[in-house]
């Protein structure tokens, strides 16, 4: 599916990352962790085909991802940004059309059977309500949901997310979460790939997540949360003691230690900007 | 906003029905609207006059003054209030703003020194429009360029203190152009140019613009399914499957095709571009599919009407550019003030 070689990835000449190597099939979820400026948003723009590798390569269904189109690619892997705000008012079923866009020719605009797509996206996300509303005055976390049905619209198998739950309150991170889960779990043609990137290990254990934990331009550590997310591996990439333990239900949360007497300050990274 | 009452799903043909009989009623209102501006004048026509004038038959006054001087004159505000409008619904859409316009790219600024370039070298017609085009061509094509070159900053406020910049440069150009112009001959004509007016206009100015117009609109009613993609932002629209720079370059090069040949028809007309695409949307939204034929439209009725108080409302007549600044800026305060997003 999709497959990183070796990657550098970066701008102009510095790198940012180097020995990057990832692997995500369909039915499988992806979790991307790291402090800021560990460098997962330019890992996502060049896992895209958005920016050009330094070296190594992306294979996307086997082939380079620098050999194929950007309809092709669009084909195979739909992005969902951070929720924003788009400068018109567009209707929320006008923002899940867009991820037909792809599909249609050139000068062709999306047409019944497009639309019937989109409204079974957004009706699968439990947001047809939404279909007339105006994008752009709809909450952080029915926008979030409103692009994830573009992402389902665009029918592409692999979904990329960045930091999907990032502006969301509690409750609206709880189920934006389960709607990823639930998008991995479908067994079948329709089960998708997913990378998302977080800022909360607690949400790979809650996903039962493959984690790649990123640090200082590398990865870390990879494999399943239970191994990767241990107390030792947070401690070196979040630069402070975190204890990770079990709840009665038997789930995993992580939980850093908030004494201010600790040696422990801010990572020069975790300051930078992404 | 109407359309928002429609929550409940409503049957797929409903929108585009919706859609026909706004298309149709705008055309209504352009007709009666042209009809009324052909009556209108110094030489004042009633109804049956004009009817009888335009069938061929009648008075032979009013019939010279209805086909070799009024229809020219509506015909070339309704070309330049259409032009304007979509070339500035495509800007806004494409630079993700809704307060950029022409005006704000530079292309007017562009196309004016032409123009004036071309006047002062004493060039024929065809090669002041071609003149104009070429400048207002350069003016976008630095400004987007260079805002391309400067990076890590918020790109829209980029272009537009850029197009304010290439702007201002193509200004000084054209004062410099205007102190070394023959004051008797010359001068004259650069002013009148600089701030737009139809006055002189005949058959034989418009017929070249027409199809250039018609050529730029095409690709833009063609594209407009990715025009709307393209105002999420040159990223996502390519992860959506879009070549994003190849076709914002051809709807930057469209919308300044458009707005350069009609600055070199009627001069520099300010705002139709800015204020006629808001109106627009509020009334169908932000689908370019609507808002391109709602805005030229609406455009061609407004510099209708604004051309004939041009031509009416004094003895002399008031610069077009003059009247649509004097009605463009008070809407754009308004615009502000109701600051319903973070715009710029």
């Amino acid at each position: 599916m999709l497959e990183a070689q070796d990657l550098s990835i970066g701008y102009g000449k510095s790198p940012i990352g180097t020995g990057l190597n990832l692997q995500v099939r369909e039915g499988e979820i992806l979790c991307l962790l790291g402090p800021n400026g560990c460098g997962k948003t330019t890992l996502f723009r060049t896992l895209l085909g958005l920016l050009p590798a330094l070296s190594g390569s992306v294979l996307l269904g086997g082939r380079p991802i620098t050999a194929q189109t950007r309809a092709e690619i669009a084909r195979a892997i739909a992005y969902v940004p951070q929720a924003h705000a788009p400068p018109f008012p567009f209707e929320a079923l006008e923002v899940v059309l867009m991820g037909r866009t792809a599909r249609l020719g050139a000068f062709a605009q999306p047409g019944k059977t497009d639309r019937a797509v989109a409204e079974d996206a957004m009706r699968h996300l439990g947001i047809h309500d939404l279909a007339h509303r105006d994008y752009s005055q709809l909450s952080g976390g029915q926008r979030q949901l409103v692009l994830i049905a573009r992402a389902l619209a665009q029918e592409a198998t692999l979904i990329v997310m960045d930091e999907p739950t990032a502006s969301l309150d509690f409750g609206n991170q709880a189920q934006v979460l389960a709607r990823i889960g639930a998008l991995a779990q479908i067994k079948g043609t329709a089960s998708h790939g997913v990378i998302l990137s977080t800022h909360d290990p607690d949400q790979a254990f809650a996903l039962n997540a493959r984690v790649l934990l990123m640090h200082r331009g590398g990865v870390l550590a990879e494999g399943p949360a239970t191994e990767v997310l241990t107390e030792a591996n947070l401690t070196t990439v979040y630069g402070l003691p975190i204890t990770v333990e079990s709840t009665l239900s038997g789930r995993k949360v992580c939980l850093p230690r908030l004494a201010t007497d600790t040696s422990a300050t801010m990572m020069p990274d975790a300051m930078t900007s992404p | 906003m109407g359309r928002r009452t429609t929550a409940d799903v409503s049957p797929p043909n409903a929108g585009l029905l919706k859609g026909l009989s706004l298309t149709g009623g705008l055309a209504m209102v352009l007709v009666l609207l042209a009809f009324g501006a052909v009556m209108i004048g110094p030489y004042g026509l009633t109804t049956g006059q004009v009817l009888s004038a335009l069938l061929g038959q009648g008075d032979q006054q009013a019939q010279i003054v209805v086909w070799n001087i009024r229809l020219p004159r509506v015909g070339a505000a309704l070309l330049v209030g259409a032009a304007l409008a979509a070339a500035g619904a495509s800007y806004q859409a494409l630079f993700r703003n809704p307060l950029v316009s022409p005006d704000i790219l530079g292309v007017s600024a562009g196309a004016g020194l032409g123009a004036v370039a071309g006047i002062f070298l004493s060039l024929p017609v065809v090669m002041i429009q071609a003149s104009a085009f070429v400048g207002g061509m350069v003016a976008v094509g630095l400004v987007t360029l260079v805002g391309s070159l400067v990076r890590g900053t918020d790109r829209t406020l980029t272009l537009v203190l850029l197009g304010v910049v290439v702007g201002a440069l193509a200004g000084a150009a054209t004062s410099l152009l205007k102190v070394m112009a023959d004051p008797y001959d010359q001068l004259p004509a650069i002013t009148f140019w600089l701030l737009g007016s139809l006055a002189s206009i005949t058959t034989r100015d418009i017929v070249p613009a027409l199809p250039v117009v018609l050529i730029g609109l095409i690709p833009l009613a063609l594209l407009r399914w990715r025009i709307n993609v393209l105002s999420l932002g040159d990223e996502e629209a390519r992860a959506l499957g879009i070549e994003a720079g190849r076709t914002r370059l051809i709807v930057i090069a469209s919308a300044t095709l458009i707005t350069a040949s009609v600055t070199a028809l009627a001069g520099v007309v300010g705002w139709v571009g800015l204020v006629i695409p808001h109106i627009a949307r509020m009334l169908v939204g932000p689908g370019f599919g609507r808002l391109l034929p709602a805005s030229a439209m609406i455009g061609a009725g407004y510099l209708l009407v604004v051309d004939t108080l041009a031509r009416t409302i004094a003895a002399v007549e008031v610069p077009l550019g003059v009247l649509t600044a004097v009605i463009g800026a008070p809407f754009f305060v308004w615009l502000l003030a109701r600051g319903r997003r973070g715009w710029l």
